[in-house]
């Protein structure tokens, strides 16, 4: 594991990067444990006063420091998105292996539903999800409720992998051997799809990032818990960008910026390694 | 051809299935909610001063006929069903009496026109830039577009689209940056209306070719160079059959049929980006009302453009799978 980690880091250049970039995300998202303020208090420090030495990226119009705000934020931003990715792995594992393993009706059914979760208009499920909800919604319903629609695209990738596994030798002898297939399946080829899991999960935390991001800026989440997307709506709400203060809007967006390419980059290097042809090619060439 | 009928009926059926489900989950979703859109709404237009309870009775009762939300979950059910079979959704709470059915059907064609052009754009400039990127592997200029195009591919529509928007609007304002077309113009077929119109749709497609642009091109690198190493292309280039013809009737028609496949996989996505690039650039389409129908708390208005939505979608889908069989013909000798 180490070794893989340590080959990548030093002959793909792409992970190199993207381990950067998220490495850097995730140490201003821990700086929010020694925020001298609490998130959301307001008028803590003087509005409105650009980048400088005292306040590193400026203060909002609501007398808030944008670095321990910001560092809040994009915490709260990527717990969000690992919870998505957390619970939507689940089920992408479980309807992927089975779905894989059983074949025949049963993979059909899956796989079916599967594709009807792939092509439905996410955005105005969700959006009709917070019209209901309006003052109830929370973070952790949201990401109940993304993880629910966000497991499709991955099962199937899950799922062509395990019925290749299927045919193997290996599991004619689990099966033989008397194994259930629970056991066939997280014994045997669980080990297997782990890549692919490790890739999908970064590209599922920028989608689920964006989403929720795209969402509070639009102030359809709870608007009191600050993710990055929530900081943006207040500045829209106070019209930062017409009164001169860019610091509010810049930084954050700055900020989620890079993770996305971050992410990003793991992911398509993870995928590299995990597909044997391209790394030959990275050897030859 | 019992391929091609077999195939036929089992898109039909995925169709059935999208739709079936999408409403499913719409219908489950604005049911499971502790809180009841009739007394919202009353509880909105009861705000300033007190109205006397029996008109507030009575707005109950009509409110509930308009909302679909009389008798029990299964007369709603059903209700809910035959809402959308002849797809009126009642009239529109904000826009009183206007129906839901014409606000949606005024903002669909800024919808559809934008969502086509876009996505065209950005599936034709994005596989045939990528097919020439895995053909010529070297090419330094292919490179580096391929470079600038991963780089804008993971950032959401939004952030593209505000990131646009500030670019163009505060630091260097040459482009319209909100509406569908000049304020104050009469609409018309002339000139100078289709000039606004073209000038008011380069932001939001810009940002949705930008997003969408990576992804296909760095499906299409990828496809092409695992083609270029297949036996009949060696063979044709032992042939003597010249480079361009071999890329382009060789290599890119056969990498090609996966991207048809993923075209219609991903179109819900860009169907959510389109409407999220609307709101942002104030594009008197779908998307914006949605934003100002939940803004206003337009209950039918919502449902009727999540229900149009669904539909939609999954019809785009549908025709993207009728038409797969011209491009790939071992679908129709199946």
């Amino acid at each position: 594991m180490w070794r893989i980690l340590r080959d990548l880091f030093r002959h793909n250049r792409a992970f190199a990067v993207g381990m950067a970039l998220v490495f850097f995300v995730v140490v201003f998202a821990t700086l929010s444990l020694f925020s001298p303020y609490p998130p959301n208090d307001s008028f803590v420090v003087p509005p409105d006063l650009p980048p400088s030495w005292a306040y590193l990226l400026g203060t909002t119009s609501r007398g808030q420091d944008v670095f321990w705000l910001l560092s809040f934020s994009i915490r709260n931003t990527l717990l969000f998105g690992l919870t998505v990715a957390f619970i939507s792995r689940i089920l992408s594992l479980v309807i992927g292996l089975v779905a894989g393993y059983l074949g025949g009706v049963m993979d059909r059914v899956l796989m079916s539903i599967n594709d009807t979760f792939i092509v439905i208009p996410l955005f105005p499920i969700l959006v009709l999800f917070y019209f209901v909800m309006r003052d109830r919604m929370s973070w952790s319903l949201l990401a109940l409720m993304m993880a629910c629609l966000g497991w499709a695209y991955d099962a199937r990738l899950i799922r062509s992998v395990a019925m290749s596994l299927r045919t193997r030798e290996f599991t004619e002898t689990g099966i033989f051997s008397g194994m259930s297939m629970r056991q066939v399946l997280v014994q045997e080829h669980l080990p297997y799809v782990l890549p692919i899991v490790f890739s999908t999960t970064m590209n599922n935390l920028n989608w689920s990032i964006g989403l929720e991001v795209t969402l509070s800026v639009l102030g359809f989440t709870d608007i009191n818990t600050p993710t990055i997307g929530v900081l943006i709506y207040w500045a829209n709400q106070h019209t930062a960008l017409v009164a001169g203060i860019w610091w509010w809007i810049a930084f954050p967006v700055l900020l989620v910026v890079i993770a996305f390419v971050g992410l990003f980059l793991l992911a398509v290097s993870m995928n590299e390694y995990i597909d044997p042809r391209s790394r030959l090619d990275r050897v030859h060439g | 051809m019992p391929g091609y009928a077999a195939y036929l009926l089992s898109r039909l059926g995925q169709f059935v299935l999208v739709v079936f489900i999408g409403m499913n989950i719409s219908f489950i979703v604005t049911h499971s909610t502790p809180i009841d859109p009739v007394e919202q709404t009353i509880a909105a237009a009861t705000q300033y001063g007190s109205t006397n309870p029996e008109a507030i009775a009575l707005m109950r009762q009509s409110l509930r006929e308009l909302y679909g939300l009389e008798g029990g979950l299964g007369a709603q059910y059903v209700a809910f069903w035959r809402r959308i079979a002849v797809g009126d959704f009642g009239p529109s709470l904000s826009a009183f009496p206007t129906p839901v059915a014409v606000l949606v059907g005024r903002a669909i064609p800024w919808t559809v026109g934008l969502l086509v052009v876009s996505t065209v754009l950005t599936w034709i400039l994005g596989n045939a830039l990528g097919g020439l990127a895995g053909y010529y592997r070297k090419n330094r200029v292919l490179r580096f577009a391929g470079i600038l195009a991963m780089a804008f591919h993971p950032i959401p529509y939004y952030i593209v689209a505000f990131i646009l928007l500030i670019t163009f609007g505060y630091l260097w304002p040459v482009l319209p940056i909100s509406g569908g077309y000049m304020m104050n113009m009469e609409r018309g077929f002339n000139l100078g209306f289709i000039m606004s119109l073209l000038e008011h749709s380069i932001l939001p497609i810009l940002s949705l070719v930008l997003v969408g642009l990576g992804g296909w091109f760095m499906g299409m690198r990828s496809l092409v160079s695992n083609v270029v190493t297949e036996d009949y292309v060696t063979y044709a280039e032992l042939g003597g059959v010249s480079r361009r013809r071999i890329l382009v009737s060789y290599v890119m028609r056969n990498a090609l049929v996966p991207q048809v496949t993923g075209l219609a996989m991903s179109l819900g996505a860009i169907f959510n980006g389109a409407i999220i690039t609307e709101q942002v650039f104030g594009y008197p389409g779908i998307g914006t009302l949605l934003v100002s129908a939940v803004h206003a708390g337009d209950y039918s208005l919502v449902l009727g453009i999540t229900s149009v939505s669904i539909v939609a979608v999954s019809a785009a889908v549908l025709m993207i799978d009728l038409l797969y069989p011209l491009l790939d013909p071992r679908v129709r000798a199946r």
